[in-house]
């Protein structure tokens, strides 16, 4: 058995070291927000928090993990109220199928939480390893700058 | 006369002559500026070959700020020297190259002295650039001549004591500057000499792949050894390639041109910039720099029958059991004989030259990095895993690979190595 501390909680999982954390999240913890989109850390829909910093959980092993914490899209909605992130994203109507959105909001988390001051340059380089097949990261981009500045700050041009 | 006048006397006369050889070497006439000339007064074909050329140069690589408008440099050139900035080489009259005529860039070019007469660092090649043709070096005058002008002012050097004295490159360039153009080498087909004209002219590969004395040239007897640059290691281009297949025409061909060849690996650091540029070159030109290349390689171990890929799991299971697991999660998933991108030709980890050198520092730069085409351009691609795992587990990973896909020694100091690439330090 593993332990794993995934949005502030012990998970004891049964699983062999080298599988993914995607599986586990998805498949044993029952946390469906993250994605399978290709499996290969190409699409960033299976994005989500190891110690606040984004990575794919497609290609991320167990044995990775230690005791370093995951955070996913469902540990942002903390006592039935919106995180500003998700509020922003649904704000904007950021989504057209949906399938990327955890993934993004996930990365502009990140961002956010370490500089809510990003430059727009900044923010563009930050979001770009995810990918939205329909196209829609105009709004995804409005969304983390609505985002931003729910979060007391703003980006700037 | 006294002895000890005579003496005062010649001693005098000795450093007047000093004097005045050293300012005859250095002093440069300034050029007249002109009026820059419109874009009709250039033949259309002549900027067109200018710009395929301008590639195969990769001017925009260090002319370009990160972010900035391209040609406008700006860009910071770290040296052992201290901090260059390129230079604005878009036609602006007052901030680039618009009042140059073409014998003012021409003498920039073959001599490094600027139209005002002043020198220029070597961290701009004109020691590779002399080598050029006139044909070439008038092509590429027509190119940048007909950009966009953009004003734009390099920040200024911040070089160690006494180099802010532009002057003392005249000692350099006395010592280093070979002046071109290069002659042909008879005996040797027209393609290969015209490649060798790139390779040691306009693309200047050797300022990368070659190391450096003390002053910051060339080593002439050790070009093409393999080089450090921006904390990667450009490997070796000569006899002592370390590559496991052969570097034939055509693959050096690939690689140059798509920034992958299905015989060694895919392009990354600093390279990953000169195939994207050398992807828009003239095809005849790359593929003459290829044959040129390859001749240079022709010496090296990997030229005889090509060796069967490498591949020595049990061996490295055992000695990094932990590098195994985390390979298996998270990079089996396309480098695993078999995995889908296996399944599209590319080349198995053993035949890249990474993992042979004897600097882990660019398998460790590539895993934690990864690989990136430009927007808008295929290209090899790789997530960067840097996040996803410790400095242990990062060196634990590039010792189980070295393990499995090499017989070479083991990397020493993996963990010091991985804590320095995340602190943006450099060897």
């Amino acid at each position: 058995m593993i332990t794993l501390t995934v949005n502030g909680k012990p998970h004891e999982v049964d699983a062999d070291l080298d599988t993914p954390l995607l599986y586990v999240l998805r498949n044993d913890l029952a946390l469906n927000g993250a994605k399978f989109g290709c499996g290969l850390g190409q699409c960033g829909a299976c994005t989500v928090l190891v110690d606040g910093k984004p990575v794919f959980s497609c290609l991320v092993p167990l044995a990775a993990l230690g005791r370093r914490e995951v955070r996913t899209l469902e540990g942002l909605a903390a006592d039935g109220k919106p995180a500003p992130v998700p509020a922003a994203f649904e704000a904007e109507q950021a989504a057209q199928c949906g399938y990327c959105i955890a993934g993004m909001i996930m990365r502009a988390q990140a961002l956010l939480e370490r500089n809510n001051r990003p430059t727009e340059a900044e923010l563009r380089a930050h979001m770009a390893p995810n990918l939205c097949r329909c196209g829609t990261h105009m709004r995804i981009l409005a969304a983390v700058r609505r985002a931003a500045v729910a979060m007391g700050g703003g980006v700037q041009p | 006369m006294t002895r000890g006048r005579w003496l005062l006397a010649a001693s005098t006369l000795i450093l007047i002559a000093g004097l005045a050889f050293v300012a005859a070497e250095t002093w440069r006439a300034p050029l007249p500026a002109i009026v820059p000339p419109s874009a009709k007064e250039f033949d259309r074909a002549l900027i067109a070959r200018g710009g395929a050329l301008a590639d195969t140069g990769n001017c925009a690589g260090c002319h370009t700020a990160s972010g900035g408008r391209a040609l406008a440099g700006g860009r910071p050139l770290p040296t052992p020297f201290g901090t260059i900035h390129s230079t604005n080489i878009t036609p602006d009259v007052e901030t680039g190259i618009g009042a140059w005529s073409r014998e003012a860039f021409v003498r920039a070019m073959r001599e490094g002295i600027a139209r005002d007469g002043t020198h220029l660092y070597p961290a701009f090649p004109y020691d590779h650039f002399t080598n050029a043709t006139d044909r070439d070096l008038e092509a590429v005058y027509a190119y940048l001549l007909t950009r966009s002008a953009v004003s734009a002012r390099a920040p200024a050097n911040s070089l160690k004591w006494p180099l802010g004295f532009r002057p003392l490159i005249a000692g350099w360039n006395l010592l280093y500057l070979k002046k071109g153009p290069l002659a042909d080498q008879p005996g040797q087909s027209a393609e290969w000499n015209r490649g060798r004209n790139l390779v040691e002219g306009l693309a200047h590969c050797s300022d990368c792949h070659s190391p450096r004395n003390a002053w910051g040239a060339e080593k002439r007897e050790q070009a093409y050894d393999g080089a450090w640059i921006e904390g990667w290691y450009a490997p070796p281009l000569n006899a002592h390639s370390p590559a496991v297949r052969a570097w034939t025409a055509d693959e050096v061909f690939a690689y140059l041109r798509t920034g992958l060849s299905s015989q060694h690996a895919a392009a990354a650091g600093p390279m990953a910039g000169v195939t994207q540029s050398l992807a828009k070159a003239d095809d005849d030109d790359v593929r003459a720099m290829a044959v040129y290349v390859a001749s240079l390689m022709a010496a090296a171990p990997s030229a005889h029958p090509n060796r069967r890929a490498l591949d020595r799991e049990d061996i490295a299971d055992k000695e990094h059991p932990e590098g195994a697991m985390l390979f298996a999660g998270a990079c089996a998933v396309c480098h695993a004989p078999g995995a889908p991108m296996m399944q599209q030709g590319r080349p198995p980890l053993s035949w890249g030259t990474a993992l042979l050198v004897d600097a882990p520092h660019d398998t460790l730069h590539v895993i934690m990095e990864g690989l990136r085409p430009p927007a808008g351009r295929p290209g090899p691609a790789m997530p960067a895993f840097g996040d996803d795992f410790s400095d242990w587990q990062l060196a634990e990973i590039a010792a189980y690979l070295r393990a499995r896909y090499t017989k070479n020694p083991p990397w020493p100091d993996l963990v010091k190595t991985v804590g320095e690439l995340r602190r943006g330090g450099a060897p």
